[in-house]
């Protein structure tokens, strides 16, 4: 069981929302790892909907390019949609 | 109370009383973290729903419904020998809760049709349940009774050690003939013909041998058991056997 891959967990917690990694577990399949995630992960409630993904197919950021990456974009003020009011009717902004 | 259908509604709730209660002694102690949950999820569900069954005798008896899990003696339990056989390791408790399972699910689909309301309604509840520990015990059975060499003989082992407590389940006693004919219980034969049909085919897929000729170990459903219930009520009743009428 050492041997199992980790999982990252993803989950919906109702309808309308986005799927959110939750956080991640080690589990034989797939299929296992689903059953995991609701054993670990939705035991009170939390959810309607799981994914999972094997942490070896995330292609994550490097650390060290942060600055390239995302400081350039500190100064963009202009790109924030806050100039425009948002009607009441939508929800989950 | 007409005591036939109070020994099937004990019957019902020791069940899953006892193998909540043994499962129960996994926690903390599972292969790796989200086994350990898992199963000790289905410890829990075991326990609710024993509990809807002593809450139901209970309201009938105006007793408290932990009257019936800590107050009685060994022989007054009803629960099938299988029920309080040992855990031993990972694959054999897997074993036991799939046969169990297997008699568990198929007794809820039918006991939904029940002339008793409650009885209905609390197996309409508990079945969503029982069909997950059903496919997951399952699954747990496939997966090591088909994986590594010494994985199938533990499972193989297990499954001879755990077959002769299979068909207790679908003997029909005194008290389930009675509720039978009232129609508050299930026709126990059909229940076994899906329960053998779901064994076997699981079994097959497991590549693993159904013991043949098996002697048949029963008599916990009319309060016969076997030497372990004894030990598991003395840990389990503790508190109240040390601290009479202790409350939480």
């Amino acid at each position: 069981m050492k041997d199992w891959p980790l999982y990252e967990i993803f989950i919906r917690s109702k309808n309308g929302l986005n799927h959110k990694h939750v956080g991640s577990l080690h589990a034989a399949d797939a299929h296992m790892a689903i059953q995991n995630a609701r054993d670990v992960y939705t035991r009170r409630n939390e959810g309607v909907s799981i994914w999972v993904v094997e942490s070896n197919n995330i292609t994550a950021s490097n650390p060290d390019e942060n600055e390239a990456l995302f400081d350039p974009a500190e100064d963009k003020i202009y790109r924030h949609p806050t100039f425009y009011e948002l009607p009441d009717e939508v929800k989950h902004m | 109370m007409d005591k036939n259908f109070k020994d099937f509604i004990l019957m019902l709730a020791d069940n899953n009383m006892i193998l909540g209660q043994r499962l129960s002694e996994w926690c903390g102690h599972g292969p790796v973290l989200e086994q350990d949950i898992a199963l000790t999820n289905i410890a829990l569900d075991l326990i609710g729903e024993a509990r809807n069954y002593y809450q139901y005798l209970a309201s009938i008896e105006q007793k408290e419904e932990d009257d019936y899990p800590m107050l009685r003696d060994v022989i007054e339990f009803r629960n099938v020998l299988l029920t309080e056989q040992p855990n031993h390791n990972w694959g054999h408790t897997l074993v036991r809760q799939f046969l169990f399972d297997c008699w568990h699910y198929y007794h809820l689909e039918a006991m939904i049709k029940s002339k008793d309301a409650t009885l209905s309604a609390i197996a309409s509840k508990s079945i969503k349940e029982a069909r997950y520990h059903l496919a997951f015990s399952g699954e747990w059975t496939v997966r090591l009774g088909d994986g590594t060499e010494e994985s199938h003989e533990k499972m193989q082992t297990a499954l001879n050690d755990l077959m002769p407590f299979f068909d207790e389940m679908f003997e029909s006693t005194a008290y389930e003939t009675s509720c039978f004919q009232n129609q508050f219980s299930p026709d126990l034969s059909v229940v076994k013909q899906h329960a053998l049909a779901k064994v076997t085919e699981v079994i097959e897929e497991a590549t693993l041998k159904l013991p043949v000729n098996t002697f048949i170990r029963k008599g916990g459903k009319t309060g016969i058991h076997s030497e372990y219930l004894g030990h598991m009520l003395s840990d389990m009743q503790f508190l109240q056997r040390a601290y009479p009428n202790s409350v939480w």
